[in-house]
């Protein structure tokens, strides 16, 4: 079994959280994630989500919007992202990576060929923030041919009746998305949230991660008290994007930010 | 084609009995379905299950019924168009009115449907996206009505093309939210509607204008707007004793077109022409036209015909009407293409801009731009057709909003 299997069985013999930054794929521009990545990795990060851009990305707020329309300017799509991936590998072959975003890429590409090139090109997950699980099986069935996980989102309107039948078709972890709202939103309620997780877990053994509000040390901290990840997508996007022009105090930037929610995920 | 879900019935019989579709999870054989994030998914359901107690509800129709008749007007007229049948000398044509519509467009005919299902779902916050301006105006029309709150996204750059519409949507009390992102247009305020639904989804109420969108969009705004062809069938027996030869309608998202086909469906012998916006022309790229020159893909909740580069992005759309400026269209119409059973064709920008002023000097009535497609296609049809021979134009809507970009065509300052 592959990367995310054995890295979440590890941070939990370790008795430690998973934290999972999310980046978009050639934001500002596409020579700058390769060692964005390297740097998350560095400082902390034990699984990256790496955003696929997309001209009509739905689900994102402003943050993650602007972010796409950057990386899109440089014309980044899918295939872009996989020779990405493949660089990456050649130096990390242990951080699993997750690819995230909408269905349509996917689709022109063929999902036969898509399943393949991500294979080879070291992807270990894809989360397809548009394709619910009632839509899934033939994408799923050819990922399942490379053993590649996938991601599938929870969400506070979801009813025991689908809980059911997204626990059956996830694998690699569950989404839970903390908030009804877009990326970036910001009335996360704790409380709330850790009752759901409680629930969810009664539905399966996948480890829960948790995304959608999370903007620092403090909500890492707290959510990931009853969760085995920690989603963070639009406050570290958001300082991406505050230091476009200045690449290397960006670096330093992203790495201080993921190092500290790292110390205060493995304070206990 | 992909057969995606073990329940989208693909098999060929479906040709024969296409009126049964959609499938029970939204499939137009490979077409539709619910393509949302996790959060909709529930709001979905529980919207489905609402649309079809009421769907059999007898109170509720009579609801509807009496509403399309006092507040909308309706039947709208079926109008032989004498003077431009003689001047084509083939096929007697017929206009259904539904710029007579209140609001002046058939786009209320779902509204009211849809604001009727708002009150009995329990829902107090009304959310609509707008391209033309239409649906936005006929969502605040029933906003006001019911007295529901009312919020209406819309692109920027339509703001600018359909001023007229937007101060309309303000006197009737709706706030219009000017959408920035991407190309400004209708499906950008697509976008944002979704992304307000899924943050308000307790009190909110989506209005989706047209037959796209996630289940039960499609087969919901279809049903809806299905009393067009219901009503032009009956009419066109009682003035003619016969069904039409061919319908003619524009296809944008493609809401008036189906609601004239599917009553039609399975009568064999009419033929059914939908008409795209054509641009600058096909071969330029710079059009509205995916069922003529785009490629299947998944957007807005639903698998269809797209405009998309080799990436999978959506491209930018050309129209000179805002209300058919947009990169993809409903699900069923991307059925009805494959299976044969409706055949689109495309229209240029100047040609349904020479049809808009052939109408309106010719029958003394003034098409909206949209409309004006599918009268510029029966200049081509009509006269290959015998004299005996009958056509069916959806006459969508009422020119009146087009003024300004027709006198700016000509160089004129109003």
């Amino acid at each position: 079994m592959g990367r995310i299997k054995d890295c979440f069985e590890n941070l939990k013999a370790g008795n430690k959280k998973a934290l999972i930054p999310f980046i978009t794929a050639g934001d500002p521009s596409p020579d700058i994630t390769l060692p964005l990545l390297n740097t998350l990795v560095e400082n902390g990060a034990d699984i990256i989500e790496l955003g696929v851009p997309f001209s009509d990305p739905m689900a994102d707020g402003p943050v993650i919007q602007r972010s796409t329309e950057r990386a899109l300017k440089h014309k980044i799509g899918l295939h872009n992202v996989l020779d990405m991936v493949r660089e990456f590998r050649k130096t990390d072959q242990k951080t699993p990576l997750i690819l995230m975003g909408y269905l349509n890429p996917v689709e022109i590409m063929g999902y036969d060929s898509f399943a393949k090139e991500a294979n080879e090109a070291g992807v270990d997950g894809v989360l397809l923030v548009d394709m619910p699980p009632e839509e899934s099986d033939a994408l799923q069935a050819e990922l399942k041919k490379y053993g590649i996980d996938q991601v599938f989102l929870l969400s506070p309107t979801t009813s025991d009746k689908r809980l059911d039948v997204v626990c059956a078709k996830a694998s690699g972890f569950l989404y839970y998305v903390s908030l009804k709202g877009v990326t970036g939103s910001n009335q996360l309620n704790i409380s709330d949230v850790s009752e759901k997780i409680g629930h969810i877990r009664q539905k399966t053994e996948l480890p829960i991660g948790v995304g959608f509000g999370i903007k620092d040390a403090e909500s890492a901290k707290s959510v990931s008290a009853f969760s085995d990840a920690v989603i963070v997508g639009s406050s570290l996007v958001s300082l991406i994007a505050d230091l476009t022009d200045k690449k290397d105090e960006m670096l330093i930037e992203a790495g201080k930010f993921i190092a500290g929610l790292r110390t205060a995920l493995n304070v206990t | 084609m992909r057969n995606t879900s073990s329940t989208a019935n693909t098999s060929s019989a479906d040709n024969d009995n296409q009126i049964t579709l959609p499938d029970a999870r939204g499939h137009f054989g490979p077409y539709g379905g619910r393509f949302v994030a996790e959060t909709l998914m529930g709001p979905l359901e529980e919207l489905t299950k609402a649309y079809e107690k009421y769907l059999k509800d007898p109170e509720f129709n009579a609801e509807l019924e009496y509403e399309l008749k006092h507040y909308v007007g309706r039947p709208s007229p079926l109008y032989h168009a004498r003077r431009w049948s003689e001047k084509l000398g083939g096929a007697q044509i017929y206009l259904k009115r539904e710029d007579l519509n209140h609001t002046g467009a058939h786009k209320v005919n779902n509204t009211v449907g849809q604001a009727l299902l708002a009150q009995r779902m329990g829902k107090t916050r009304i959310i609509a996206e707008t391209g033309a301006g239409q649906h936005g105006v006929a969502s605040a029309t029933v906003a006001a009505r019911l007295g529901l709150e009312c919020i209406v996204y819309m692109g920027s750059e339509d703001i600018k093309r359909q001023s007229t519409n937007v101060f309309r949507m303000k006197l009737l009390g709706a706030t219009v939210v000017a959408v920035e992102a991407g190309s400004k247009t209708l499906k950008d305020a697509l976008n944002e509607a979704m992304r307000d639904w899924v943050t308000n989804v307790d009190n909110t109420f989506y209005i989706i204008g047209t037959v796209a969108g996630p289940h039960p969009y499609p087969a919901m705004v279809r049903d809806f707007q299905a009393v067009i062809g219901r009503e032009a069938r009956e009419q066109c027996l009682e003035m003619t004793g016969k069904l039409p030869d061919a319908l003619v309608a524009c296809v944008g998202g493609g809401s008036n077109a189906i609601g004239l086909f599917y009553p039609f469906i399975n009568d064999k012998s009419v033929r059914l022409y939908g008409v795209e916006a054509g641009g600058e022309g096909l071969e330029t790229g710079h059009h509205a036209a995916p069922l003529n020159a785009g490629s299947p893909g998944v957007l807005h909740g639903n698998r269809t015909y797209l405009m998309e580069d080799e990436d999978g992005q959506i491209i930018e759309t050309h129209s000179v009407s805002a209300g058919l400026d947009y990169p993809g269209v409903g699900p069923e119409h991307a059925w009805l293409k494959d299976s044969g059973r409706a055949t689109y064709v495309a229209i240029n920008d100047d040609e349904a801009m020479a049809a808009f002023h052939n109408l309106t000097r010719t029958e003394g009535i003034m098409p909206a731009l949209e409309s004006s497609h599918a009268l510029a296609y029966v200049d081509k049809l009509a006269p290959d057709m015998s004299r005996d021979e009958i056509i069916v134009i959806n006459l969508s809507g009422r020119g009146d909003k087009d003024i300004q970009t027709v006198a700016a065509l000509k160089g004129i300052t109003l």
